[in-house]
């Protein structure tokens, strides 16, 4: 793999930079793998890079239907935080926070994280009550976060509507500081060349159609490039979950639904920190470009349709102008939606399927971003293992016949 | 955007209503001796078709009535509207039914 550096920023502009080499290679399809990865996001992307890194598997196969991080992973709102509720959940994304923050060094590649918090904002008495209790929660968990007043609120965001006659007034507000962005694009393009570097075939444009299972353990994987022989499967397409389970002959408790966002033309820089309002049901930050970007809640009906309907677009705008007055005459340059995969606790599937020799990770829904390296590297030890690590034991699919939910509404009202 | 015609109402925005998961599940009869398997797979485990499915709707910002919706989950066609205990093989029109 090149190295990324000042120095070869300096010496490649001196030759033009011609030098540079392609970030991945583009291989052929081999017939034979000893792991296939389905579905090119984040956590497919992640999955490979640490059965090679972590588990020293040499021959693995990522098969994306279309484009790497087309999906969710290029659609998302790039948040990152770890401010959850359950024991569980808390231990899971903190160590994916964790991965994240030294995600830039150990791929070589700048994911552009930008810890400037993620503020959430508390609207009404019974916000603080529900707060109070999550945050101490939190802090049992080991998790930073803060309580912060009205008049914090108003430094942290400046433009931001404090009247006590809104008609969402805002009374005050939880800070997590290790929150923030990252880009999406990196984290997908970080992984791919990492993993490439360590053997990784990527094999882009290239849907799986089926698999081949014999006495309930599969043994090959069909392609639109041709047939796969394998006895390890990790599947990771989150909106298609169900299209993927049902090729290989069983259900799972996921709904695909539209989730959209929506950034405006860019602007000087208004504030650092993202921030979520749980009461309007809508949540902004500013992109390095200097775009706002936003989003809110689901269209609440299945749809594999990767576009959004106006009137939930409608709330979004209705909300972002009822905190920020200000930002009403700004205009919208573009509006998009990405397909993800609803459970009923909100949260993740991170283990073994009916099938198998078969894992899956799914589930994330509306908040998967910032579990991607989290996510890869349970899964790719789930594989390797063939057991879940104890991060990920709780988050199998078990749970639907137990019921041993976790829950997870409750640590930011909405959970992106 | 989907415009949707409530049986009893006629057309409206879809912002008038609201979707109540797929039709024409059935809940295990005998309660007691089903075991917690099946009750997880008729609770939670789901079709989610991606392509042509019969759902439940209800008129919520309307007058509040529930029926079937069969639709294409992927381009959001609207194939046939029927009432509650209508069977979606009438609705659907052909032979291969749900
Ligand atoms: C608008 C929006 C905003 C969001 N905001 C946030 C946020 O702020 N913070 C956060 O943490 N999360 C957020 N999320 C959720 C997050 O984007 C997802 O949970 C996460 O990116 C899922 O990553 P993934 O790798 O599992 O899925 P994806 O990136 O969707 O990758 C799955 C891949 O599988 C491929 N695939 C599908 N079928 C097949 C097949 N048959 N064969 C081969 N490949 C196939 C797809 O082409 C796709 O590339 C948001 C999502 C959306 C849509
Ligand atoms: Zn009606």
């Amino acid at each position: 793999m090149q190295k990324y550096s000042t120095l070869s920023l300096v010496r490649n502009a001196i030759s033009h930079h011609n030098g540079w080499q392609k970030a991945w290679r583009n291989p052929d399809l081999k017939s034979e793998y000893d792991a296939v990865v389905v579905g090119g996001g984040g956590h497919g992307l992640a999955t490979a890079y640490y059965l090679a890194k972590e588990h020293g598997y040499k021959n693995v196969a990522v098969i994306e239907a279309g484009w790497l991080g087309g999906g969710n992973t290029g659609r998302n709102t790039t948040i990152v935080r770890s401010n959850y509720l359950f024991p569980q959940s808390a231990k899971f994304y903190n160590f994916s926070l964790n991965l994240y923050e030294n995600m830039s060094q150990e791929l070589d590649f700048n994911i552009m994280l930008r810890q400037a918090g993620l503020l959430t904002l508390l609207h009404s008495r019974h916000d603080l009550e529900v707060m109070r209790r999550n945050i101490n929660a939190m802090h049992m968990n080991g998790i930073d976060s803060d309580w912060v007043t009205p008049d914090e609120v108003a430094h942290i965001a400046p433009g931001i509507n404090m009247s006590e006659d809104a008609r969402f007034p805002i009374v005050g507000g939880i800070l997590q500081k290790r929150g923030g962005v990252a880009r999406h694009d990196g984290v997908a393009w970080g992984y791919a060349r990492a993993g490439d570097a360590l053997g990784v075939d990527i094999i882009q444009m290239c849907a799986v159609t089926g698999f081949d299972i014999k006495n309930g353990e599969v043994v090959g994987v069909q392609t639109a490039k041709g047939h796969i022989k394998t006895k390890k499967v990790a599947i990771a397409v989150a909106g298609h979950s169900s299209v993927l389970a049902e090729m290989a002959g069983f259900r799972l408790p996921v709904s695909s639904m539209a989730l959209q966002a929506c950034v405006s033309e860019p602007l000087k820089p208004v504030f650092d920190a993202a921030i979520m309002s749980p009461a309007t049901g809508i949540y902004i930050s500013q992109s390095d470009k200097g775009e706002l970007v936003m989003g809110g809640a689901l269209d609440a009906y299945p749809s594999y349709a990767q576009r959004g309907n106006i009137n939930t677009l409608e709330h979004i705008i209705s909300g972002v102008i009822e905190l920020f007055p200000c930002f009403s005459r700004i205009k919208l340059m573009r509006q998009w939606a990405g397909i993800v995969d609803i459970v009923h606790d909100s949260s993740p599937i991170i283990g073994h399927t009916p099938v198998k020799g078969m894992y899956i990770n799914c589930g994330f829904g509306t908040g998967g971003f910032k579990a991607t390296p989290a996510g890869g590297w349970t899964l790719a030890y789930t594989l390797a293992n063939d057991r879940p690590h104890k991060m990920n034991e709780d988050f199998s699919l078990k749970r639907f016949e137990t019921g041993a939910f976790i829950d997870e509404m409750g640590a930011a009202g909405i959970a992106h | 955007m989907m415009t949707i015609k409530c049986p009893y109402c006629g057309e409206r925005s879809e912002a008038e209503y609201n979707f109540g998961g797929p039709a024409h599940l059935e809940r295990p009869s005998h309660a007691a001796e089903v075991s917690d398997k099946e009750w997880g797979n008729y609770l939670f485990m789901l079709d989610n078709v991606k392509g042509i499915s019969p759902e439940r709707w209800c008129h919520s910002h309307g007058c509040g009535r529930w029926f079937n919706i069969l639709r294409n989950t992927e381009t959001h066609e609207i194939l046939s509207i029927y009432k509650m205990g209508e069977g979606v093989k009438a609705a659907r029109g052909d032979k291969d039914g749900a």
